[in-house]
């Protein structure tokens, strides 16, 4: 910060965004929290959060966190490499290529997911291609695996970005310094390239695992509301418009917070070491 | 001395563009070698050819006899310091220098030992666990050497290494690389676009244009013998005027015959004469060779600089004695300033300086520098 700039000026500069964030992010999560610990008469409790680590939803916690997971290291197991040849190609095509990646990121979400649910569909266009060669039908929707599909289909540019953004600013030079000294292209990789894009890998899995847990458009539309995650269930009890269930949803969304920012927390530190920055 | 490198026939294009032509070069064990030219004359090519970055189109790259056109760089016995110094920026002053020993799995205390002989030969003793990050310039350059050499390389190649240093600390630097190449007896392979720093360091000087090999020779061969007007031009400042040779040791240039030490030509060959302007000596009007009319007169601090028009061709001559400008001089050239040189494709491009100008100088040479790297960089 600049001390020669008058400090009066510059508050004004920052009112709007200040107001903004306490109105849309501190406002809400004030709210979240008050929901949270008060029970339908507004008194203060812990019922809420104890209801939260009862079997049925720790079972369900447990079920989003690990489709989360899931669906980030697939992500990462895709982008990294695919980012790696688009650094590869020639500048002119570097863009084209991203420019598609970023695509299909310029339509909703939820056109999205529902083109997906179209093509998995039991009478959707791959079945229908599968039965007119001569094959049976295969069961795509309502499982384990169409839910994570969905989350890796829908969130993966976010990971291939950063990671993309970083490793085309590691210098040539580097990698030539590096293969000079005895690496070959594996040793290159381990050695350099990685231990110099970790922020962005950093970044990547932050915006693909904290839109994975809180997902419930996915889980629900391609599993036909059979499989829920943790983002379902707080969507259910919010929209029951019922103050008591009001209240296990806010705590429920209490929670996941909490465990985003724990493992935010953990992502860092592991990225603290080589510089790594959370975008 | 053997023969480490050798280069037969190499020559290199990029995108249709020919960078270098049927280059045939070879490299003595020990010796010092500088790659020298203007930006794009394909020197920093040659050195990426010879580190195992670039795969020529054709020719073929020896080492030692044996032919190394196809290996990728870690197979290949020599190691790169590289312009801009590409330090580990996630490793620390220790670990970037220690870099090949562990790739190695060389055992710890062995690592250690080497690693401190290496700080110590570059003056760099307790250094090693700085972030490389926030050392100077001439620091990264020193760790940058100090990575290349631990593996005790048969061929050190070094780009433009001092390129980035400011002017003091380049000097500093270079004495301080002709010490340890000295100490170590590792090969040097040297590229730059200075030539001072060319003819103060090397033991053998390759000047380089246009994707062929002008000269080589020992700094003082290429600088007393030159061997086209483009070589004369770059190394030092030339006086380059058109001549023709009459018969052996006999020169004939503005309106005169003048006595020479070179022979060898044919009757009345045209040549270009080089004139070194520190060999020509001021005397009066009456006594000179060649009279004409100092258009300017610049202090330099060890000598004058003037700019002498003889029959509409400019001289610079440097000299120890002050001449008002506008005055009328003579000339004295003795038989051993007098240098032939056979006619080129560089002939009547260079050696004129009736556009000559200090500051222009200067200029262009960052110019050039900043161009040539933005070309590298694309490769």
């Amino acid at each position: 910060m600049t001390k020669n700039k008058s400090p009066l000026l510059r508050s004004i500069a920052a009112a709007p965004h200040l107001l903004w964030c306490v109105l849309f992010i501190l406002a809400p999560m004030a709210f979240v929290a008050y929901y949270a610990f008060t029970d339908k008469d507004g008194a203060f409790t812990l019922d809420n959060i104890n209801s939260v680590f009862s079997s049925a939803y720790l079972k369900i916690l447990e079920r989003s966190v690990l489709f989360a997971l899931a669906a980030t290291v697939i992500c990462l197991l895709i982008a990294y490499p695919l980012a790696m040849a688009i650094t590869k190609m020639k500048s002119r095509n570097q863009s084209t290529a991203i420019m598609l990646l970023m695509l299909p990121m310029w339509i909703n979400l939820l056109i999205r997911t529902y083109s997906l649910k179209l093509l998995l569909e039991s009478n959707g266009i791959i079945n229908s291609l599968i039965t007119r060669l001569g094959g049976e039908p295969i069961r795509f929707l309502d499982s384990e695996f169409s839910i994570i599909l969905g989350m890796v289909y829908n969130f993966l540019p976010y990971m291939v970005l950063p990671i993309y953004s970083v490793l085309v600013k590691i210098d040539k030079r580097l990698i030539e310094a590096a293969q000079d000294l005895g690496c070959n292209s594996l040793k290159v990789l381990w050695k350099v390239t990685l231990p110099l894009s970790i922020s962005g890998v950093i970044s990547g899995i932050t915006m693909v695992f904290v839109p994975s847990i809180s997902t419930f458009f996915i889980s629900k539309s391609l599993s036909d509301g059979r499989i829920k995650l943790i983002g379902d269930i707080i969507e259910y009890q919010i929209g029951m418009h019922n103050v008591a269930a009001y209240n296990i949803g806010a705590a429920l969304s209490f929670v996941l917070m909490a465990l985003i920012v724990v493992s935010l927390i953990i992502t860092n530190k592991f990225g603290d070491e080589d510089g790594g920055v959370l975008v | 001395m053997s023969k480490i490198i050798e280069l037969k026939g190499v020559s290199k294009s990029y995108d249709g563009e020919q960078v270098l032509h049927d280059v045939n070069l070879y490299i003595r064990d020990k010796e010092f070698i500088t790659l020298l030219g203007p930006s794009g004359c394909g020197k920093t090519t040659t050195l990426r050819l010879i580190g195992g970055f670039e795969m020529p189109d054709e020719g073929e790259i020896f080492f030692e006899g044996n032919p190394v056109t196809n290996l990728p760089p870690h197979k290949r016995p020599v190691n790169t310091v590289f312009q801009k110094y590409a330090l580990f920026p996630h490793l620390n002053v220790y670990d970037n220098i220690a870099f090949a020993l562990k790739l190695r799995k060389v055992p710890q205390d062995i690592i250690d030992e080497q690693v401190r002989d290496m700080l110590a030969l570059v003056s760099l003793r307790g250094f090693g666990s700085k972030n490389v990050n926030t050392l100077s310039g001439g620091q990264q350059q020193r760790v940058a050497i100090a990575r290349a050499l631990i593996n005790r390389p048969r061929v050190l190649l070094l780009d433009e290494p001092l390129g980035a240093l400011d002017l003091k600390l380049r000097k500093d630097m270079q004495n301080e690389l002709k010490n340890i190449q000295q100490q170590t007896g590792i090969t040097f392979v040297y590229v730059t676009h200075d030539q001072e720093e060319a003819l103060s360091m090397s033991d053998t000087i390759v000047v380089m244009e246009n994707g062929h090999i002008q000269q080589i020779g020992t700094p003082t061969d290429i600088y007393n013998e030159p061997e086209n007007a483009f070589v004369a031009d770059f190394i030092g400042e030339s006086n380059i005027i058109d001549g023709v040779m009459r018969q052996d040791y006999k020169v004939f240039f503005d309106g005169r015959e003048f006595d020479c030490l070179d022979k060898g030509f044919g009757k009345n060959e045209p040549v270009d004469v080089v004139i070194r302007p520190e060999d020509v000596d001021v005397v009066s009007p009456e006594k000179g060779m060649l009279r004409g009319v100092a258009t300017s007169v610049t202090f330099k601090g060890v000598h004058w600089e003037i700019i002498v028009d003889i029959n509409n061709f400019k001289w610079m001559i440097q000299t120890t004695d002050y001449v008002a400008p506008g005055a009328e001089i003579g000339l004295f050239i003795e038989p051993d300033a007098i240098h032939i040189m056979k006619k080129s494709e560089f002939s009547g491009m260079y050696g004129d300086y009736s556009s000559f100008s200090d500051e222009l100088d200067e200029l262009s040479d960052p110019d050039l520098d900043a161009g040539e790297e933005e070309r590298d960089d694309q490769e």
